[in-house]
Formats: C-alpha cells, structure tokens, sequence
C-alpha cells in the first residue's frame, strides 16, 4: 500500500489549516489583531480603563448619530441648492453675538481640561472653581442660543430649513444640557469622602464629553453659519 | 450520549454543595431590578418568549385569512396590522431580546467572567426595553388601533396613518422602536466591554468560543449601525407628528432617504441575529461530533467579516425602486460577497459532521435542521442578490419564503436548539428527550410546508402583504397555512416539556454533554457567585476526540 507523498506528519490532522493554502495570513491576521486586544484577557481589574473604553465605544455611537442628522441637511440642501432659504429669508446669519457665545463654548474646552489637571494633581479646590466655571460658560452659550433663536427670521416650521435647523441645533443643545449635568453631578460627588480614591475616570469621561459636543459645534457653525 | 466518552474536564469542576441554591431562587427576582448577569438574561428570554407567542398568535390570523382567496376573516385595515404588528414583535419583542437574554446569560461563564462589566446599566436595560415592550403592544387598544405601515414604516404611507396625533398607533411604534434601540445601545457597550475586558488570564483572542466571537461582531455591529435607524426613526417622528418636511416630496423632503438610513441598519441587523445562532451551532455541533470546529480560525474570522462587509450591501433592498443602474450593479456585486462567509461556515460545520460519530439528541437535531434550512435560505438569498431576479419577484412571497427561511428556519430553529442545550444551566435538568423529538419533528415539517410553498406562490406572482389573491393560487396557500397551523401546535409540547422538566427533569449534573468550554466547569444550576476563583485556560476551544485531530499548533501563543 503506498503512503501518500504530500503527508508531512501522517499521523497528525490539523484541523484549522486552512483548505486552500492561506496559511500565511492565517497565521499573521490573528497576530495582528491580538495587538487590539489585550490578549489573554486577566484585566478584570481595572475599572478605570473598563469605564473609559465603555465610554469611548458609547461616544462612538453618538458620532454616527450626529453624522446621520447632519448628512440629513447636507443631502437636504444639495438636493435643493437653489430655493434652500424660502423668499424673504436670509437664514442663520454670523452675528457678533453668535460669534460670541460660539467662542466661549469652545474655549470652555480649554477650562475644563485644566479642571481635569487641577485634579490630577490632587487640588480639588481649583478643580472645583474650573468646572464651575466651565459649566457657567456652557450656560452662557445655551442662553445666548436661545436669543438668538428668538430673533431668527425663520421657525421650526420654516421648510426644511427651519426643520434641519432646530432639529440639529437643538439636539446638540440638549448635549450641551447634559454635559452641564453631568458636571453638577461631579461637583456635587467631590465633597463626598473618599470619592478620588479609585481614581476619577467620571471626570475624565465628563471631560471627553466635552471636548465631543464642543467639536460637534465647530462643525455645525461651519455647516449651518458659513456654508 | 451514555457512549461519549468523558474528556479530561477544562479546568477543575466545581460540584454544587447540597446547600448551594442555583442563581435564580424567587419567581420574584424577575420583577427587580437586578444587577446578575444571569436573572437579567432569564428576564429577558422569558419575557421575550411570551412576546413570541404573541406574535406567532397574528401569524396564525394571518395564515387563516390567506387559506381563502377571497377576504373573510379580518377587514382589510385589520390585516395590515397584523402583519406590520408580526413582524415588528418577531423582530424588536422576539428575536433581538431573546439573543440579548442569552448573550447575557452565557457570555460572562464562556469568558471566565464573574459578571458583565457595567450591571446596573445592564438590568437598566432590560427595564427600558421592557418599557418599550409593552408600548408595543399596549398600541393595540388605541383608538386608531396599532401601526399599520409595515414595519419598514416608509413615508409618506407611515405618516399618513396618524398624522398629528401623538397617541397614534404609529406614533407609539416609533417610540417603541426608540426605547427598544436605546436598551440594545445600553447592552452593545456592556457586551464589547465585557469581551474585551473582562475574559479569563489565558482565554486568548483565537480561544474564544465562536459564540463569543459572534457577540463581539453582532454587538459592535450594533453600535455602528443602530444609531442611523434612531436618527431615522426621530426624523420620522417629527414629520409625523410635528409636520416637518424631511420625508415629504412636495416641501423638497426625500422619502428615499428614509429607506437608505433605515435599510442602513436594517440590512445589517439580521446579521445581529444570525451570527449567535451561527455561534450557536458552532457550539452544538462539536459537541455531538465529538469533533473539533474544522477551521476554527477561518470560522472566527469569518463571523467578524460579516461585521465588514454587511455595512455595504444595503442598497439590495432598494433594487425594485427609483435607483440607479450603477448602485444596483455595484450593490448586487457586494450582496455575492455574503455568501463568502456563510459558505465558509456551512463549509466548516460539514466538515466537522464529516465522518464523525453522530449524537443525534434533541439539540444537535435542531442544530443541524437549522443548517440544512440555512442552505436553502442562502440558495434564495443569492437568487435575489441578482437584480433581474429581484426585480421580477419584488414585493412577492418569494421573498417572504427566503426571509422566513432564514427568521424562522435557521434563526428560531437555532434558538431552540440553544435551549435545549443550555436548558441545565438554568434549571439543573436536562429536558426530556422524546418530548424534544416529537417537538423537532413538528417543527421541521411545519416549517417546511409553510415557508417552503410561499417560494413557488411568489413565482406566480402572489403579492404580499394583500389579504386576498387570484383564486388559483389556493392550493398551495391551503397547504402553507396548514402548515403553519402545525407549526403553532408545535409549541405545545415544546412548552409542557420546559415547565415540566423545569421541576422534574433528570438532573444534569455539570456537564452532561461532556462539552468543552467553561461554563460547563460549573455546577447546573449555575450558583449566583459563578466563578469563585477565577479559572486560567490553558487549552484550544473545541478540544474534542482524538489526540491526533488537533486544533492548530499548540506552540502558537495566539
Ligand atoms: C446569504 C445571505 C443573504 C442574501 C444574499 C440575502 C439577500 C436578500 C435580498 C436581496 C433581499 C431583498 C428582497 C426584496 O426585497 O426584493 C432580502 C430580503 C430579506 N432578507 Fe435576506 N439575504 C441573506 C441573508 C439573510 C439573513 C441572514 C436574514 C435574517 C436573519 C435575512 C432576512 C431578510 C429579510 C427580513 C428580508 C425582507 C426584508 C423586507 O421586508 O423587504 N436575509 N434578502
Ligand atoms: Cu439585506
């Protein structure tokens, strides 16, 4: 009876080598995953990093949100270039005022960042004062938004305009409210004892937040106040 | 199974003290709010299993209506919503919580977890979903009665139905569908954490389960796509309710973009839905081959593409509509590449049948009905991803037929292939043998007469969704509701052997399929502090039979 030439180990059948000869990526797809991965796992652990990566992936999901309203009054208004702003409409215009409390939401990204120094460094005093007042200034934009609401020359009902518009806006206002939220809620646990004990990841994630519905405005400004 | 022969255990078995009560003790915790990992997947499987009776019970309304050509059971606007209302409850009440309900119960034991990462935003969850549950089905007694545009819900027809009132059936199907889109967020960022944070020293990337890796693709799946249906779905609920133009042709909306977004996510959640059954099976069929998976890898690495390549394909749903030639060409060519992956893993799970020693209990008979049921639903799949083809049985029962194939068929023939399976996690005991037959064999059959028919009706050219059709086409109607009606009795002793096992069943013992994998190294029922010590892996999964069959390289670290 003859042996079959090919057969490098007759005794041994590897059932995962692959049927068509693909070995090399076979073997270095898996390597190059496990570098994503933490490989072997054991990390259950670290809270902190637990907290962040779930935040992260949640905030990843937010993005598509937007994306998918803001890819909504794109495609809107490319279909309809022409009679985008209905007569007698100018739209959202670049007021001082506008320009204003834009400025101060984003800077507030800066004060917040120091906040979250302030605490790494153990100065809680100081990281209280800057959140307060970044969560100040994120009040100053919600009310100058709303001012300037009340003087547009469209409404809600404006066509599409005045849909996309308030829709948008208005969702990232409601972020804008939440992150305010959030802040009293961190202001309101740094007097409890003992509370930086473990770390301070909610300030860390209250921070990215943050930084997330700030950048979101810098794109709505761009699309909504100078396209 | 008495002639399996025993395996070295994984890793040291713990044995259930006589005083140890398994984790689920009260009726009652299902009505808490509760942090185990475990009592929130009972919550929501069982739950989630009544809404299955109530959907498969407007199944039955419908098939009765359709044994006649002409309409005499329900009024015309009745039908419509009980087929938008069946497949919006198979889909958002049954199939999606269901599989929430087992990833939660079976995730954290095949990781060498004690629990998920974030539990209170877990039993959250379930609350919300629950919540938006019972809306659902709460939007029946209306005074304009539940949703009736199908549960695509495309504009204009969707917001026609309940223009400007709030309490409109359609109204509370949009926020159904919102609660239940914000429960599966909850969940997604829990499963993704928990894979990639919480697994056992020693349980590497390529030695997790397949069921594990379908978690990981179908959740983070979830995570990318189904935030575009909520924005969707909140766009649709300021037209309908507010007035705004969005969707409406004549103040310059586009109802099309509707249907992209929502087919965005809607063309990928069925693999949200398939790929743990494919796990599932995955998981059966080594153990009653007595085989390691063939190709594990590839297998692995298969399940994650779809998590790729289903993000392009969406368009495939849109054939028969205003859309250019050019996206239907590139989008048929994508469409192929699905059966890729899902050729690979039929591939794998043959081979692994191949030559082996079969166990054909109750569990591996559903495992592999729901395999050889997949063939077919993959043939037709196919068969549509072609746009001639498409575009001649468009919006027929042929393509009901291709999708129940893959719903029903595959997908529910899979879970309970699960149950059976893992019944002795919950409940200690094993589920009797005969009743699982008598109940597979009932399946089996009634699924075949039902679905398969409705492939040769939409040929024909019977349409669906229309309560009455051409009286030529009865026969093969007759038999598919017959069929159907044999299907709905097929419950029955599915469900007398669920609750009478639950009490008096053989007692399990750990591991009464001498399977490998963790959660076997517990004790069944699984006690509430699961992993006292946490265990270390030190072996391939699948580690089946023979010594000289083995995995891959054991000096490959990954
Ligand atoms: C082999 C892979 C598959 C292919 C190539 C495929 C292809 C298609 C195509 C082209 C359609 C559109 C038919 C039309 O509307 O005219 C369709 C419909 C559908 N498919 Fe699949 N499919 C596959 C797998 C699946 C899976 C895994 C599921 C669910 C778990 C599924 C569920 C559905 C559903 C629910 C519909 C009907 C949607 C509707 O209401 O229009 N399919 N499929
Ligand atoms: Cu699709």
């Amino acid at each position: 009876m003859a042996t079959p030439l090919t057969q490098k180990h007759p005794s041994r059948f590897y059932t995962d080598e692959s049927p068509v000869g693909l070995n090399r990526w076979h073997r270095h797809l898996p390597r190059w995953l496990g570098r994503f991965f933490p490989t072997g796992g054991g990390l259950q652990t670290d809270h902190e990093g637990q907290g962040l990566f779930g935040f992260g992936i949640f905030l990843g999901s937010e993005t598509m949100l937007f994306g998918t309203l803001i890819l909504t009054y794109v495609i809107l208004r490319i279909a309809n270039a022409e009679d985008w702003f209905p007569a007698g409409v100018l739209g959202p215009q670049r007021t001082p005022a506008v320009i204003l409390h834009s400025i101060v939401l984003i800077s507030s990204s800066f004060v917040i960042f120091a906040a979250e120094r302030a605490l790494g460094r153990g100065n809680v005093k100081w990281f209280r004062i800057l959140l307060v007042i970044t969560a100040l200034m994120g009040a100053f934009f919600l009310v100058g938004e709303v001012q300037e609401w009340n003087t547009l020359d469209f409404g809600f009902h404006t066509g599409l305009i005045g849909a996309t518009f308030y829709l948008v806006t208005g969702t990232h206002g409601l972020h804008v409210i939440v992150g305010i939220t959030l802040m009293m809620i961190m202001l309101w646990r740094s007097f409890r004892p003992g509370n930086y004990d473990k770390g301070h990841f909610g300030v860390t994630a209250v921070s990215i937040f943050w930084h997330f519905v700030d950048v979101i405005w810098i794109l709505l400004f761009t699309l909504f106040y100078i396209w | 199974m008495t002639s399996i022969t025993p395996l070295e255990p994984l890793g040291p078995s713990r044995e259930l003290l006589p005083t140890e009560p398994g984790f689920f003790t009260h009726w009652q915790q299902l009505l808490t709010f509760n942090r185990d990992h475990k009592i929130v997947g009972l919550q929501y499987m069982l739950s989630s299993f009544v809404f299955f009776l109530i959907g498969g019970l407007l199944a039955m309304l419908i098939r009765a209506e359709l044994l006649t050509p002409e309409l005499n059971v329900v009024t015309r606007q009745f039908y419509n919503t009980l087929f938008t209302m069946h497949g919006s409850i198979m889909i958002f009440l049954w199939t999606i919580p269901f599989l929430v309900g087992m990833t939660n119960f079976l995730l954290p034991l095949m990781i060498g977890a004690r629990d998920v990462t974030f539990p209170t935003l877990n039993a959250l969850s379930f609350w919300v979903f629950f919540t938006g549950a019972i809306l659902m089905l709460v939007s029946f007694f209306t005074p304009s009665g539940a949703a009736d545009s199908g549960w695509w819900s495309y504009p204009p027809l969707s917001v026609q139905s309940g223009f400007g009132n709030l309490f409109s059936g359609e109204s509370i199907w949009l926020l159904s569908v919102l609660l239940g889109g914000i429960a599966s967020i909850m969940g997604a960022v829990n499963f993704v954490s928990t894979i990639v944070w919480m697994r056992a020293p020693g349980m590497t990337l390529f030695r997790m389960p397949i069921f594990v890796w379908a978690a990981l693709t179908a959740q983070t799946m979830q995570l990318i796509f189904l935030p575009v249906l909520t924005a969707d779905l909140i766009l649709l609920y300021f037209d309908l309710n507010f007035g705004t133009p969005f969707f409406n042709v004549a103040d310059g909306g586009d109802p099309v973009l509707y249907q992209h977004f929502f087919w965005f996510y809607s063309h990928p959640v069925v693999y949200v839905w398939i790929l743990p059954v494919f796990g599932v099976f995955s998981e059966i069929i080594p153990a009653f081959t007595r085989n390691p998976l063939f190709g594990y890898r590839t297998v692995a690495l298969a399940t994650a593409s779809f998590a790729v390549i289903t993000g392009f394909v969406w368009v495939h749903h849109m054939f028969a509509g205003d859309t250019p030639g050019w996206m239907r060409l590139l989008f048929m060519a994508t469409t192929g590449l699905v059966a890729i992956p899902s050729g690979i893993k039929i591939f794998a799970w043959t081979a692994t049948i191949w030559k082996s020693k079969l166990h054909l209990d109750t569990a591996m008979l559903f495992a592999v009905g729901g395999v050889v049921m997949f063939l077919l639903a993959g043939i037709t799949g196919v068969m549509l991803s072609a746009v001639p083809v498409d575009l001649h049985v468009n919006n027929t029962h042929f393509v009901v037929g291709h999708f129940h194939y893959v719903v029903n068929n595959t997908i529910v023939m899979g879970l309970y292939a699960a149950i059976y399976f893992w019944f002795p996690k919950v409940t200690g005991r094993l589920m009797a043998e005969g009743w699982g037959k008598v109940h597979f064999a009932f399946m089996f059959i009634g699924s075949t007469l039902t679905f398969f028919p409705m492939h040769i009706l939409g040929l024909q050219g019977m349409v669906r969704r229309i309560s009455s059709y051409q009286p030529d086409l009865q026969e093969w109607n007759v038999v598919s509701s017959l069929g159907a009606f044999l299907l709905g009795v097929s419950v029955l002793p599915f469900i007398v052997n669920a609750i009478v096992s639950w009490k008096h069943g053989v007692v399990a013992g750990n591991n009464p399929w001498q399977a490998t994998g963790l959660e076997w190294t517990l004790p069944s029922p699984v006690p509430k502090e699961t992993f006292e010590a946490t265990p270390t892996v030190l072996q391939p999964p699948y580690n089946y039979g023979d010594p000289n069959v083995v995995l891959f390289d054991p000096s490959d670290p990954y």
